[in-house]
């Protein structure tokens, strides 16, 4: 039969004979294509719950599927394919291997609450994407995004030190994500800068870039935090049946 | 005690950003107090907001970091009000003081770094975090800004950009969408009421609340500058000469992908970035150095020149 929602359907799912006949009837042509036929059989009835054991997550049983979140998204606007609320169903249906295919999609969560703003359940579905984008590094369906290495760069300075510096993290997350700093539009970026600032804070910063400012008597706040995080790192691999450690964050590293 | 009074003298957060890449707006928002009489006094060996990176490890140590600062103007320092320029500082302490007024585990991790670290647990309510647009607001007021402006903006066609932060999500401010003379999360006005009162003309400008990518300015940054495109065209459009700022991360973001958009998508704009305090402050009568103009990377001394402004 032809299909007029063509579009809505991977072409994987589809399959188009040149010469068909069937039961002695010709229908090559506009008739020839077909969906296939599939069978769902391979569920993880458990992401739910290991999705809502992660911070972000807890909320997601709450959804019924409005698509407010997705008809808001900052992302959806330049990505159709980002798509939060079809993955909080993927999601409750169990469907990982569906999931899986949008691994690499689901950390680009710009997080600007556009969907808990719409969101008429409460869902809190930036939390649902920054759980997912955890779920699936813990998992070890894929790596850790460049989101996430900058997240522990960021937090790794501020438990250490209290504080966080621009030039720091910007060249910390240069470093862990293997970038070079030689991008044209930075040296553009840069050139601006040292026209405008004053001499005195252009010294300020490369003198706090060798000896990084700190809150005073930082120490005990800073190793609770990190005796902390560590505990919440071990509890979140927990939760995720078959979690990979290489995931969790090191926030002494 | 009335807002008028409470905010004349209030703790002072600048945070992580304003002692970098935000420095103009530390320096315009300190002269911008200064020349209105209003006092701030720098919360004492702050440390960081946890902003969204700590967020993602882990809600409850963002709530607690945001909470130290909090603890620190409540307890050592006395103060009732703390005012955050930043709208990432400031909807983190929002943030935090909502999480520990309704959520018994936030209180709980709270109470143990706290004790751990050595300083009084911060209870909420004991301070109010407001952002340095209500400061302004309410301890001054458009009447009386009105008749402090000695260079008045002359007309300049200004887009108000607001973002994400400063209004979602809803539920962490309660005070705003309030009845008169409160905040709207939908359609923010305090930063273009201001402007107009200093000379300005607001355009209609779309995009006030919409996102800069300021998350992923550099984990993913081509995202960041389609969104940040978004934002300079339809401000140009709706016939902006300069688009007023309220963050050091939207407004770094958006002078970073400015130059971004050019470099690699060839997509050129001329509209100027200021922040709403380095344009108040050229309206009371600062000059442009005072207010840190020369430290933009987008430099908008030539607009307000050819607007014979200041
Ligand atoms: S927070 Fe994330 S999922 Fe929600 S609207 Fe923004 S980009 Fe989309
Ligand atoms: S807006 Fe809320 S309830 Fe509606 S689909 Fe999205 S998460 Fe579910």
């Amino acid at each position: 039969m032809p299909i007029h929602e063509k579009h809505l359907i991977r072409p994987e799912n589809l399959s188009t004979h040149d010469n068909l006949v069937i039961d002695g009837v010709d229908v090559s042509g506009d008739w020839s294509t077909f969906i296939k036929a599939r069978v769902v059989t391979d569920y993880n009835e458990q992401i739910e719950e290991e999705i809502s054991a992660l911070p972000g997550g807890e909320f997601i049983h709450r959804c019924w599927q409005c698509g407010s979140c997705t008809n808001s998204c900052t992302v959806n606007a330049l990505n159709s394919d980002f798509n939060p609320r079809y993955w909080i169903y993927l999601i409750r249906m169990g469907f990982e291997a569906e999931l899986v295919r949008d691994k690499d999609l689901v950390w680009q969560c710009v997080s600007c609450n556009k969907c808990t703003y719409a969101c008429p359940r409460d869902v809190f579905p930036e939390g649902v994407m920054k759980a997912t984008a955890h779920w699936l590094e813990l998992k070890g369906h894929t790596v850790k995004s460049p989101s996430t290495q900058f997240d522990e760069e960021f937090s790794s300075q501020v438990f250490r030190t209290g504080k966080i510096e621009d030039g720091r993290v910007l060249l910390g997350f240069f470093r862990r994500s293997g970038q070079s700093l030689f991008q044209p539009w930075l040296v553009v970026m840069i050139k601006k800068m040292i026209r405008g600032l004053p001499l005195v804070w252009l010294t300020k910063m490369g003198w706090s870039a060798l000896f990084h400012p700190r809150t005073r008597g930082w120490g005990p706040a800073g190793a609770a935090i990190q005796e902390y995080a560590r505990e919440q790192e071990h509890k979140h691999l927990a939760a995720v049946r078959g979690g990979h450690p290489e995931a969790m964050f090191d926030p002494a590293k | 005690m009335d807002k008028k009074t409470a905010y004349k003298k209030v703790a002072y957060y600048p945070g992580c950003a304003l002692e970098g890449t935000g420095h103009a707006y530390n320096k315009s928002t300190r002269a911008v107090g200064k020349k209105l009489g209003l006092e701030l006094e720098e919360v004492k060996n702050w440390n960081c907001c946890g902003a969204m990176e700590v967020k993602n490890i882990d809600p409850k140590i963002q709530t607690y970091l945001s909470s130290r600062v909090m603890s620190i103007a409540a307890n050592e320092m006395g103060h009732s009000v703390v005012m955050a320029p930043c709208n990432g500082c400031y909807h983190n302490l929002k943030k935090a003081e909502y999480d520990l007024a309704h959520d018994e585990g936030s209180r709980e991790v709270t109470e143990r770094l706290s004790s751990k670290a050595g300083h009084t647990t911060y209870e909420a309510g004991q301070v109010e975090t407001i952002h340095a647009l209500d400061w302004i607001k309410d301890a001054i007021g458009e009447e009386e800004l009105a008749a402090r402006v000695k260079n008045s903006l002359n007309g300049l066609k200004i887009a108000n950009y607001y973002g994400c932060m400063y209004t979602r999500p809803r539920h962490i401010f309660p005070e705003k969408d309030s009845g008169p003379g409160s905040e709207s999360t939908s359609a923010p006005h305090f930063m273009d009421d201001l402007l107009a009162a200093a000379g300005a003309e607001n355009v209609d400008f779309a995009l006030k609340t919409a996102c800069c990518g300021g998350a992923h300015t550099l984990s993913d940054a081509d995202t960041s500058t389609k969104l940040v495109a978004n934002i300079l065209i339809a401000a140009e459009e709706a016939g902006a000469e300069v688009i007023a700022t309220e963050c050091p991360t939207c407004h770094t973001g958006l002078e970073m992908h400015q130059i971004r958009a050019e470099t690699n998508f060839g997509i050129k704009t001329n509209v100027k970035v200021m922040y709403f305090t380095q344009l108040l402050g050229i309206a009371l009568g600062l000059s442009p150095r005072k207010v840190g103009l020369q430290e933009n990377v987008s430099d908008g001394r030539a607009a307000l020149k050819a607007r014979q402004i200041g």
